[in-house]
Order: structure tokens, then C-alpha cells, then sequence
């Protein structure tokens, strides 16, 4: 009997290990792990390096805002820096998250094809702009602009302690560089965002509007609550990328190591400005102290991921299968 | 209460393109009147012009007159949300809001209103609701459940339920037992038996058994060719025709001789 093609396997008895399987299932499980062995070297190193540091500052290096730790005693601590990076990344979120969630409901729901394509592809590319081309920007253009503004604020809502200054100077502060760094992450948030939204499925969107709900009311009752852990997840990139951002807020900020709420006064400094403006400087124990600031900035993004995570897990009931 | 609905000289496009034609049909208050034709023959485009869902969709646009109780509900007055509150629709594909219990898709139409209702009489309407969709007995235990774990059949009631909850005056089916097995059609068929009670209901549906078990009026759609609109061949009780059909094309088509 001639055979068409391979034709059923003489038996069915036996196991046969396909080549191809065990390629790929071992090429998976290498991606998997080598992510793991990643993330596990750079926590090792962070924390070998920063022992030296540690072992020589005479500061507490959670509470102190000094940073000297190439003089003897050693003195240096992260307040300062863990301040101005939780306030700049903060403020910039209050900004971005707003203004991206808008602009991404807009492209997805409101705005007619053609401008939403446009818009879309705005928004993509201002995502990909270089750090240092914000950095530059804020420095040239944003602060000499945001004098007004933050003199505004001192004027009529002083009253409120953060928005209080009593030098009269409003450059180089928090506020500018928190500002940059809301422009910078505004289009990591709506882009990610708008994809979320574009994906609620049409299905959802019509059976709300089918109850006589209004334009709002969809939003609310079936985009809202289905995007809603695509949303935090947006946000925390933003977040994510705000905390790290360096180029951008080492331009701006005068590097001046002070827990100041007054956040439209110059000074404050972050972990990554810090690293990058001191990293030239440094001497052994500083390069460590540099190291040991590291690793708190690491672990503070991974807390901020681990808290996201929990976040969108704790309904995975109404998300399974989305 | 249901309401009757007068369509006169209703044509509907996408665009430029016409999909259905020029029809007019009255449709009888509590009583079920069904869509017939093949594919592509305007009856689900028609069905969504009754409700003002068709104008959702970018660049469509409607002709003609659509009384609901002697009101045109394309008068430039009329607000297209209190049009869809007072006429519910279920759709071809179970779509339970997916981030919702079962209660809560019930009560959903509910919350829009803008007065604020008591918990218990909410958890009433509910059941009610529920109840009146054939659904209360197997979902009582379980209201806090994602909608989306019920079975296809189950999401289709929790769907009429949710049409229902707000009382409308007409409920729209667009082929609601296409995606759905033979039980559960059948238990959505009785439902629809009890329903027409309460509503006007206007049924599209591509089973001819299933026009003929549920439905007082059939209205057979049809188009002359691919890229023509549809139009309204005949309308007649439904047993009239499936017995003794007034146009040979409507013979054609239930004798499945055709589409």
C-alpha cells in the first residue's frame, strides 16, 4: 500500500523525546532562570560593595542628610536623598498619572480616528525622547517658565507649608524637577494606558450603552474596572521611572543634601543624582556609600512593584482569562 | 409597559452605503416580532436603529421615522441615553461585565439612574429580576460570583436580567441563542414566552424553528445581491408565513431553498 505523507506512526506504544520540545522547554526555562540570576547578582553586589561603607560611617545612614563620606570620620546618610527621590517621583506621578489617563481616554474613546492615530503616535514618540533632552529642556525652558507659577503658589497658597517660600528664589527645587521628570514619565503612563484601554472589550462597551448609560457612565461602568490593573501598572512604570530618572533631575536640582517641604525652594537631591554627581569624586569609602544608596533605591522599587503586584492580584477573580 | 413601535420609510447607512432599506413595519406591543433573512440582509442593523445603538458606531447614519408610542425617537429633542433606558438590548454574544459579581451586573442599569435605592430594595429588584430571567435558582447562593463564571447559557439570562432590571418598555434580542447549546436556547425561548408579558419584543434570529416557536409577527428581510441594502419583504403572523407566504423569495428562504 502506497502512503500519502508520513501516515499514522506504526505503534503508539513508547515515548519519544522530541528534539524540538526539549529545546524550547529548555530554552524557556533558561530566560526564566537567567532573569533570576540577574536580579540575585545585582542584589549581591549591591549589598558586597556597600559593606565597606557601612562599616566606616559614624552617621546613621538611614536618619542623617549629610554626605561625607569620604572625610574622616566617615559620615553619611540617605534621608536627604531618599526625601527628594519619594517627593520628585511622588509630585511627578500627581501630575503625569491625571494628564496620561485623560490623554489615553481621549485617543481610545473620544477623539475621531485620524487625530487619535496622530495623537497616538505623538504621544509613542515623546516617550522615546532621551532623558538628558528632557533634562535640558527643564533647565533651558521649564524653570525660567516655572518662576511665575511657583511664586503663584507661594503667593496664594502658601499657607499650605509644601507650596511656602520664604527666599524668594524658585529654581533649581524639587518642584522644577518634579515637574520634568511628570512631563518625562506623562508619556510611559498614556501610552501603556491607552493600549490597556483600547484592549476593553467592545462587547462590554456596548452593553453599557445599551442600558442607557452616558459617555461617563461607560467609562466608569465597563472601561474603568477592566483597565483598572493595566492602569496601576502604567502608573508604576511611571513611578518606576521617575524614582530611577537621573540625568534629567542631576541637571536641575543644585544638589544640595536638605529635607526641605518647601518644595519650591532650591535644594534636594535624589539617590540617582547623588550616584551620578558623585560618582567621579568619590573615594573608596564614598564609591561604597554611593553602593549602599543603591541598594535602598533597589529595594525601594522593588516595593514599590511588589505593592502594584498585590494591588492588581487582589481581584484576579474578575480578571481570570482577561 | 411595553410600547409599540411605528418604523416608517427607516433607512439605515454605513457611510455612503445603504445596508437597509427604506422599511416600514409596526411593531405590535406585548408581543414578540422576529427578524428573518440570510446574512447581511440590514435585520441586526435595523434592530440597533430601534434603539439608537447604530449611530454608536463613526460615520453611520439614519433616514426616516421611528415612533415609540407615537414619540419620534430621532427627533432632535430626544436624548439617545433615555432612548436605550427605555428600550434594553441583549446581544448576539453573552457580554456580563467582566470586573462585576453577578449581583452587581444585575444592578447595573439600576445604579445609573441618579436617584440613590435602598439596599433592600435593591437586593429585591435584583431577585426579581433574576428571577424573572429564570436565573435565581441556580445563582442565589453565589451573587458575589464573577458573572463571567456562569456557564454561556447562564451569562445570556444574567444578560436578560440585567436588560430587564431597569423595566424597559421594549427588549431588542440580536440573535441571543446563536453562541448558545439547545438547552439553553430552549430555556431562554420559554423565558422569552414569558417575557413578551411584560415588553414589546423584537427578536433577530437566523432559526427559522425558533421564529416559528417564539414569535406573534415574522418580518422576512432580504437584499437582491452582495452590496445592495437589505429591504423588508414581507411581514405577516408568523403563522401565516410559514404556512402560506405572501412573496415567493419568503417561501424560498423558510423552504431553505435559498440563504
Amino acid at each position: 500500500m502506497t502512503k500519502l505523507g508520513a501516515g499514522v506512526p506504526d505503534s503508539i506504544q513508547g515515548s519519544v523525546v522530541r528534539r524540538g520540545d526539549l529545546v524550547f522547554r529548555r530554552l524557556a526555562k533558561g530566560a526564566g532562570l537567567a532573569v533570576l540570576v540577574v536580579l540575585a547578582a545585582i542584589a549581591g553586589f549591591l549589598v558586597w560593595r556597600s559593606v565597606p561603607g557601612l562599616r566606616a560611617n559614624t552617621a546613621n545612614f538611614l536618619t542623617s542628610t549629610a554626605w561625607f563620606p569620604d572625610q574622616s570620620p566617615s559620615r553619611f546618610g540617605i534621608a536627604a536623598i531618599a526625601f527628594g527621590t519619594v517627593v520628585t517621583a511622588a509630585l511627578a506621578l500627581l501630575i503625569a498619572v491625571p494628564i496620561g489617563f485623560g490623554v489615553a481616554l481621549f485617543i481610545a474613546f473620544y477623539a475621531p480616528p485620524k487625530l487619535a492615530t496622530a495623537l497616538g503616535f505623538i504621544v509613542d514618540l515623546l516617550a522615546a525622547v532621551p532623558s538628558i533632552i528632557f533634562g535640558l529642556w527643564g533647565l533651558q525652558v521649564l524653570m525660567p517658565h516655572l518662576g511665575g507659577l511657583q511664586r503663584w503658589l507661594n503667593d496664594h497658597l502658601g499657607f499650605i507649608p509644601i507650596f511656602h517660600n520664604s527666599l524668594g528664589i524658585y529654581t533649581k527645587s524639587l518642584f522644577v524637577a518634579a515637574v520634568v521628570l511628570g512631563v518625562m514619565v506623562l508619556p510611559t503612563v498614556s501610552a501603556i494606558s491607552r493600549e490597556i484601554f483600547l484592549k476593553v472589550p467592545h462587547s462590554n462597551v456596548e452593553a453599557a450603552l445599551a442600558l442607557g448609560a452616558t459617555r461617563w457612565e461607560t467609562m466608569r461602568m465597563a472601561v474603568l474596572p477592566f483597565s483598572r490593573p493595566g492602569m496601576i501598572s502604567a502608573a508604576m512604570l511611571g513611578l518606576g521611572r521617575a524614582l530611577g530618572e537621573t540625568i534629567a533631575v542631576a541637571l536641575i536640582l543644585s544638589a544640595l543634601n536638605v529635607v526641605n517641604w518647601h518644595v519650591t525652594e532650591p535644594g534636594g537631591n535624589t539617590f540617582a543624582a547623588n550616584i551620578a554627581l558623585g560618582w567621579n569624586e568619590a573615594g573608596p569609602i564614598g564609591l561604597s556609600a554611593l553602593i549602599a544608596s543603591g541598594l535602598v533605591l533597589f529595594v525601594l522599587t522593588l516595593v514599590v512593584n511588589v505593592v502594584a503586584r498585590s494591588i492588581i492580584w487582589r481581584r484576579a477573580e474578575f480578571h481570570e482569562g482577561l | 409597559m411595553a410600547k409599540r413601535i411605528d418604523i416608517t420609510n427607516v433607512s439605515s447607512y454605513y457611510g455612503k452605503f445603504e445596508a437597509v432599506s427604506d422599511v416600514s413595519l409596526r411593531i405590535e406591543p406585548n408581543a414578540v416580532t422576529a427578524f428573518i433573512g440570510p446574512s447581511g440582509c440590514g435585520k441586526s442593523t435595523l434592530l440597533r436603529t430601534l434603539n439608537r445603538m447604530h449611530e454608536v458606531v463613526p460615520g453611520t447614519s439614519v433616514t426616516g421615522e421611528i415612533l415609540l408610542d407615537g414619540e419620534n425617537i430621532y427627533d432632535d429633542t430626544v436624548d439617545p441615553v433615555n432612548v436605550r433606558r427605555t428600550i434594553g438590548m441583549v446581544f448576539q454574544r453573552p457580554n456580563p461585565f467582566p470586573t462585576m459579581s453577578i449581583y452587581e451586573n444585575v444592578a447595573a442599569g439600576i445604579r445609573l439612574d441618579a436617584r440613590r435605592m435602598p439596599k433592600s430594595e435593591l437586593d429585591g429588584l435584583v431577585e426579581r429580576s433574576l428571577q424573572a430571567a429564570n436565573l435565581w435558582n441556580e445563582v442565589k447562593d453565589r451573587l458575589k460570583k464573577p458573572g463571567a463564571s456562569l456557564s454561556g447559557g447562564q451569562q445570556q439570562r444574567l444578560c436578560i436580567a440585567r436588560a430587564i432590571a431597569v423595566e424597559p418598555a421594549v427588549l431588542l434580542m440580536d440573535e441571543p441563542c446563536s453562541s448558545l447549546d439547545p438547552i439553553s436556547t430552549l430555556a431562554i425561548e420559554d423565558l422569552i414566552d414569558e417575557l413578551k408579558n411584560n415588553y414589546t419584543i423584537v427578536i433577530v434570529t437566523h432559526n427559522m424553528q425558533q421564529a416559528a416557536r417564539v414569535s406573534d409577527t415574522t418580518a422576512f428581510f432580504n437584499l437582491a445581491g452582495i452590496g445592495q441594502p437589505g429591504r423588508l419583504i414581507e411581514s405577516a403572523p408568523t403563522a401565516l408565513i410559514f404556512s402560506t407566504p405572501g412573496q415567493k423569495a419568503t417561501e424560498d428562504y423558510i423552504s431553505g431553498r435559498f440563504g
